[in-house]
């Protein structure tokens, strides 16, 4: 399977068995669509020295020297697919179900994820630490991610449970990664000492300009939150350094034209941005629909032509979903199996319950089990189990899988009510994306 | 030539990623 597309002149052709990508002239982009079609070498050479000349079908030989290679029109890897094993490597742990924040779209239900708010409690923290620890095998890379609601609501309980893993991390062997999401607003500088300290990465939630941020990321009281939480993260920014973080925002139907709102973080001096699709019920007003994909596929186009330009000036900005690493990327298991939910990857609950990930949280029928009794039911996780890019019928004919790893489990759940029925407009915009960042690849190196 | 490789071809399962 070879994917083609054209984007500011320049053809690019994408070999989703190899991973190959190529920079065709007008004559291969012709010819590589010709064979797509169905034509066979001869046929497509007599259409190209009909419309071109003799020598320009030559291009021909071109592409069956790359086939031979492997390069172009290859088959697809064979993978062991077999279902990943029982550990557990990573948890996204809810440190408070409360919010000083009443997001318009948050999928947690302004923080409470439609149950009551509540703070995980210590005690139940490391109950959660400890089943990590127990459930992750012979795994030494572990992640846990303090998510909320909002984690400095429970500030105190954060730096204890960290202080608690670095124990676990030296009896057991093992190395805790831990990161942190914040809406910013009690960002302060103690606070920020310690996330630089201890957290490998930490996700600044806002969503760029002041009237896009405003509408929808309200206070308690119903107030304006952006003057209050933009300083308090540039601030953080300003002391990170070389730490990774993210200055992360969410769009709407409100702002389609979102990728104003990605060079406005980038000029306050946020290197490190990521505004992504808003996941919503289709009743809401600010929900992303089918007619709103021209606009959202031209933003993405805009964005990436306005991101070369920069990193041509020497002013780059890394755009999260503009990142595909074709050198060192993942490994082919990875690339199949994705994100995890649901068997490498859990949430757990201030109450102890876990689910397959924060997206399910509050849907009683995906609860796995409790950390507080150490029940864990298996069979429920099967599904997620089983669930690769391999499996589902939809991914099967996409040229884009082996990058995507067959999307978001609790979208598909969400929309399709199957976490195997992939959501289509995510699709959409995944592919267009890739893309994007293909042809950036592509433009830094022809 | 009418075609450029920019990357040339898609280890691992060893699941620390």
């Amino acid at each position: 399977m070879v994917h083609t597309y054209a984007c500011e002149g320049d053809y690019i052709a994408i070999d989703t068995g190899s991973g190959s990508v190529h920079l065709l002239d007008n004559v291969a982009y012709d010819a590589v669509n010709l064979i797509n079609d169905g034509k066979t070498p001869d046929e497509a050479r007599a259409y190209l020295a009909n419309a071109y000349c003799d020598d320009d079908a030559q291009v021909l030989d071109e592409l069956l020297e790359l086939k031979a290679a492997g390069l172009l029109f290859s088959d697809e890897p064979a993978v062991d697919a077999q279902p990943a094993g029982d550990v557990i490597k990573a948890m996204c742990l809810h440190v408070a179900h409360d919010c000083d924040l009443r997001c318009a779209y948050c999928f947690a239900g302004t923080g409470a994820f439609h149950g009551q708010r509540a703070l995980l409690s210590l005690e139940t923290g490391k109950k959660a630490l400890d089943f990590l620890m127990a459930r992750s095998g012979n795994r030494r890379q572990l992640e846990v991610d303090f998510f909320g609601g909002e984690p400095l609501m429970n500030w105190d309980v954060v730096k204890q449970l960290v202080a608690y893993g670095r124990g676990l991390e030296r009896q057991h062997n093992k190395v805790i990664r831990f990161t942190l999401t914040t809406n910013c607003t009690a960002l302060d500088d103690d606070v920020a000492e310690f996330l630089n300290r201890e957290m490998r990465n930490v996700v600044l939630s806002m969503d760029g300009r002041p009237d896009v941020h405003n509408r929808v990321r309200r206070t308690r009281e119903g107030g304006d939150s952006y003057d209050s939480v933009i300083p308090n993260a540039l601030r953080f920014v300003q002391k990170r350094g070389d730490g990774q973080y993210y200055a992360r925002g969410t769009f709407t139907a409100y702002n389609l034209d979102f990728g104003k709102d990605v060079l406005h973080l980038a000029d306050l001096g946020f290197t490190d941005v990521s505004v992504e699709p808003v996941v919503s019920p289709d009743s809401a007003p600010y929900a992303l629909k089918s007619r709103h994909m021209d606009a959202i596929m031209a933003e993405y186009h805009r964005l990436a032509v306005e991101l070369a330009r920069r990193r041509d000036a020497g002013e780059p900005v890394n755009f999260f979903h503009f990142n595909v690493d074709l050198d060192g990327g993942p490994c082919i298991k990875k690339r199949v199996s994705g994100c995890g939910a649901g068997c490498e990857y859990i949430a757990v609950t201030p109450e102890g319950d876990i689910y397959p990930c924060h997206q399910f949280v509050g849907e009683k029928d995906f609860r796995l089990g409790s950390v507080l009794d150490g029940s864990y039911d298996r069979a429920k996780t099967e599904p997620f189990r089983a669930s690769t890019v391999l499996t589902k019928p939809a991914c099967a004919g996409c040229w884009a899988k082996y990058f995507c790893s067959g999307g978001c489990a609790a979208n598909s759940y969400h929309k399709n009510g199957d976490i195997t029925e992939p959501y289509a407009l995510e699709c959409a915009m995944q592919r267009k994306r890739l893309e994007c960042a293909i042809w950036l690849y592509v433009t830094a190196r022809k | 030539k009418h075609i450029q490789t920019i990357k040339a071809g898609l280890y691992g399962g060893c699941g620390e990623c």
